[in-house]
């Protein structure tokens, strides 16, 4: 057994200065800083932080608010491998829960905690975006392990207990699968006599912009805004200096479609940036990749490479005269949030990932104060189809307010979990149908800040003026406990608040409470009319004005399943009365144990059935 | 001023614009009161209590940051954003250990005098119960970061006007918590100074000026009323 003597003593300041030396000490980097040198550390000490903190010019409780800021930081010692089970509500569906307590029981820790040799750490983290080939985990937040079962994770525990590295782990542990299941324009690819990117590029930036203009094309990341609108304001605003960002942190549970482009269509991703750094006049492309997609890192650097050999990046880019354009890619590091295209921006110049005040949006002052378009990955696979078969194309397919094909990642209680792609329109029944769940009660549309669907309403269609969605759509069967489901989603929600807001904040964490409240979870007390009451309340609140659309969407899936599964809470709040969280009798034990008084006199009477 | 001048509507009251108002400055100037905790004009706003919260064209918005329109009609006195406020005030009771009798700042706090305004009279949820270690290191400043209502005031007072950047915030969700720049990460081995504007700035007892704690008597505190005045 070799125990790296790295992980139970404080790594030196060495590893820090190479980090360092590779982004010439660039404050805007801390975030990529932070990553790259704990990859080598395993764990960011205080010392490291005050080293990092000088060397950048920065104060240490800057550094310090970053580091604490990102899930995948840790400030406190963890093991040399770190295991992250994905905790997405599929993940536990899929029997995730047992397996790490089966894997917890086999190298003798308890998740949360790194054992005593300082060799390995368990722990959950939210969702993978595997959720069609799970349960999955992430390896020192590098690799991900998926189709847990079992037998892997014996053998894991296995490699684990030997020291076997990870890189002699076997490759089928390491599989990750596209699951293409129907594909439509987006996932069929451009065609192979498609128009070459100069050949498109030679158009004038007016042109691209009329054409995407003439699509209707609207976002895919869930807010929907039109795409040409964004685009136009961010040419219109003023400033010699533009950025395009590619928004590939995908992190609402349930979703893994821009997993499965980045993958296999990074080119027609890389196509519709550059498109729309030619039409908005940007010089600086930026992906932001979520932390939990690092395995894709190598391929993409690939491709980018690739395309700035064949002259599509980089000065004259495409060939244009004065088109001056590169991507470079920006990885994340554990935090949902920063979907936000404001937090995304903070993250970007390496802060902490809090949505900014708007106004100004980011086409106005965005990245660095400049005007910055921030587009999903989808969006920007769209542009490379519309720009080479034209806007009224696009616009022909799917319905007059939601043109174009969507990308749902189908997960949950189906036969055939995966990608499915369909035009705009599509009905959830039709989805249903083909992915096999017949027995389906409810599906979570969009994730979890989407909508709960119940059967009744599967005849809706998945459009903007319908049911909208981000691209998740998790099936949950009759053997499903609706009521549990909307409280795993309030626990990802009190988990990811960013903590700027007081709504969001406060209104999360007593969320949770008092959901764990009613599951009995929590406290001595059983729940009654005034605990739902009290969830009543939250939700009013957290609908009434947070600072961005994590604490405004917290509670729709709580709100969702008391509208439309109203007896799973009713059956859990069942008491006459209010019930308070704390034993009223057993916090007088002391006093009883201390007077040595066991009489009934001794005892607190209350009228409260239990 | 004309007709013709531009202005909003507040609780159907005229209210005059400059340009680059926001709906709380312009409200301001014509002695209309938005509730807030966590904006003052010498510093920048981190919009993070919400007590500002007003509808504007039926849009909920922080009026501290919301850039006033003209022809806007903003709802602030209504019963339902009565009771946004106070289920406010009262997450932020819960969140922290406000316990007004024992507390030197009482009479002088934004929280309480807004939580009397709001006509809070319990808590309402359940309390969160922190215990986040008082630390009294600094010789003329004490920082109770249990009475901490995370209003970045003494963040942007320490960073904008005493230019030390003494304070962060730091974890997320409900850890997130005031950080003070020094090697120890105590108050006492930082930069911070009493005559700084960051150790007088907070609007509730988490930095308090040593010695100098119920110096006023009750009856002259500045949120005192008649009722206190006697």
């Amino acid at each position: 057994m070799v125990v790296n003597a790295a992980a139970v003593s404080e790594p030196t300041a060495e590893t820090a200065d190479a980090v360092l030396d590779r982004w010439q000490r660039d404050p805007l980097a801390l975030v990529q800083i932070l990553r790259e040198t704990q990859a080598a550390t395993y764990w960011l000490p205080r010392s490291l932080l005050v080293h990092i903190a000088a060397a950048l010019g920065l104060t240490v409780a800057h550094v310090e608010g970053v580091a604490g800021f990102y899930r995948f930081f840790h400030t406190s010692p963890v093991g040399c491998v770190r295991l992250l089970f994905s905790d997405n509500i599929t993940d536990r569906m899929l029997g995730s829960e047992a397996l790490l307590a089966q894997l917890c029981a086999r190298l003798g820790v308890a998740p949360g905690e790194v054992d005593a040799q300082g060799r390995f750490s368990v722990d959950r983290c939210s969702c993978t975006g595997l959720c069609d080939q799970g349960p999955a985990l992430l390896v020192n937040h590098h690799q991900v392990v998926t189709r847990l079962d079992g037998a892997r994770v014996d053998a894991l525990a296995d490699c684990l207990l030997a020291g076997t590295p990870v890189e002699e782990w076997p490759d089928e542990w390491f599989r990750v699968v596209d699951g293409v299941q129907r594909a439509d324009l987006l996932l069929t690819g451009l065609a192979a006599d498609a128009s070459s990117l100069p050949a498109v590029l030679a158009r004038s930036p007016q042109a691209l912009l009329d054409e995407v203009a003439q699509s209707g094309l609207r976002g895919r990341g869930g807010a929907g805004f039109p795409t040409e609108r964004k685009w136009q304001a961010c040419r219109d605003a003023p400033g010699p200096l533009r950025c395009v960002v590619c928004n590939a942190d995908e992190g609402e549970p349930g979703t893994f479609k821009d997993r499965v482009l980045l993958a296999s269509h990074a080119d027609s991703v890389f196509d519709g940036m550059t498109v729309a750094a030619r039409a908005v006049g940007a010089q600086q492309g930026f992906v932001y990749l979520r932390g939990e997609y690092r395995f894709l890192l190598p391929q993409l650097e690939q491709v980018l490479a690739r395309r700035r050999v064949a002259g599509l990046l980089g000065r004259n880019a495409a060939g244009i005269a004065g088109f001056d354009f590169d991507i470079a890619i920006h990885l994340g590091a554990g935090a949902y949030v920063c979907g936000e295209e404001s937090a995304l921006i903070e993250s970007l110049e390496g802060k902490r990932g809090t949505p900014r005040i708007r106004p100004p949006f980011p086409v106005q002052a965005g990245y660095l104060g400049r005007p910055t378009v921030v587009n999903n990955v989808e969006t920007f696979c769209a542009v490379a189809h519309i720009a080479r078969r034209g806007g009224a194309w696009w616009a022909g397919i799917g319905t007059a307010q939601s043109t174009g094909t969507k990308i749902h990642s189908v997960s949950g209680d189906c036969a055939r979990p995966g990608l499915y792609e369909y035009p705009l329109g599509t009905t959830i029944a039709q989805i249903l149908d083909e992915c096999g769940a017949p027995q389906a009660q409810a599906v979570q549309v969009g994730g979890p800040s989407g909508a709960c669907i119940p059967a009744s309403e599967f005849g809706r269609a998945i459009a903007f003026e319908d049911v909208p969605s981000a691209g998740a759509f998790m099936v949950f069967d009759r053997s499903r406990d609706l009521f549990e489901v909307a409280r795993h989603f309030a626990r990802f929600f009190a988990h990811e608040s960013c903590g700027l807001c007081t709504p969001c904040r406060v209104g999360t964490e007593l969320v949770v409470r008092r959901l764990d409240k009613l599951a009995h979870a929590r406290g001595a007390g059983h729940a009654s009319a005034f605990d739902i009451e009290r969830l009543h309340d939250l939700d009013t609140v957290l609908h009434s004005g947070t600072h961005c659309g994590l604490g405004a969407s917290a509670c729709n899936p709580l709100r969702d399943t008391m509208r439309h599964f109203g007896a799973a809470y009713a059956q859990r709040s069942t008491a006459a009365q209010f019930q308070p969280d704390i034993d009223l009798d057993a916090e007088l034990s002391s006093a009883r144990r201390v007077t040595r008084r066991t009489d009934a006199g001794a005892h607190l009477h209350t009228d409260t059935p239990t | 001023m004309s007709a013709v001048d531009p202005s909003f509507e507040l609780d159907g009251q005229r209210v005059p614009l400059q340009p680059g108002d926001t709906i709380l400055a312009a409200a301001a100037r014509a002695g209309l009161d938005i509730p807030y905790l966590c904006w003052s004009a010498e510093v920048s706003a981190s919009a993070s209590c919400r007590l500002c919260t007003v509808l504007a064209d039926g849009r909920p918005v922080a009026a501290c940051v919301t850039p006033a329109v003209a022809g806007q009609k903003v709802e602030c006195r209504s019963a339902s954003l009565d009771v946004q406020r106070l289920r406010l005030l009262q997450m932020l009771f819960v969140e922290g250990n406000h316990f007004c009798p024992g507390c030197e700042k009482s009479g002088n706090c934004v929280l309480q005098v807004q939580a009397e305004r709001a006509g809070m009279t319990d808590l309402h949820f359940e309390t969160l119960n922190p215990e986040r270690p008082v630390d009294a290191s600094h010789p003329d400043v004490l920082f109770e970061p249990n009475r901490c209502i995370l209003c970045q005031l003494c963040v942007r007072a320490s960073d904008e006007i005493d230019d030390k950047q003494v304070f962060a915030i730091g974890g997320h969700g409900i850890a997130t918590r005031l950080l003070i720049d020094s090697p120890s990460g105590r108050l006492g081995d930082s930069a911070l100074s009493v005559g700084d504007r960051a150790a007088h700035i907070c609007p509730v007892g988490a930095l308090l000026p040593k010695r100098v704690g119920f110096a006023v008597p009750i009856g002259q505190r500045r949120f005192d009323t008649e009722d206190t005045r006697g």
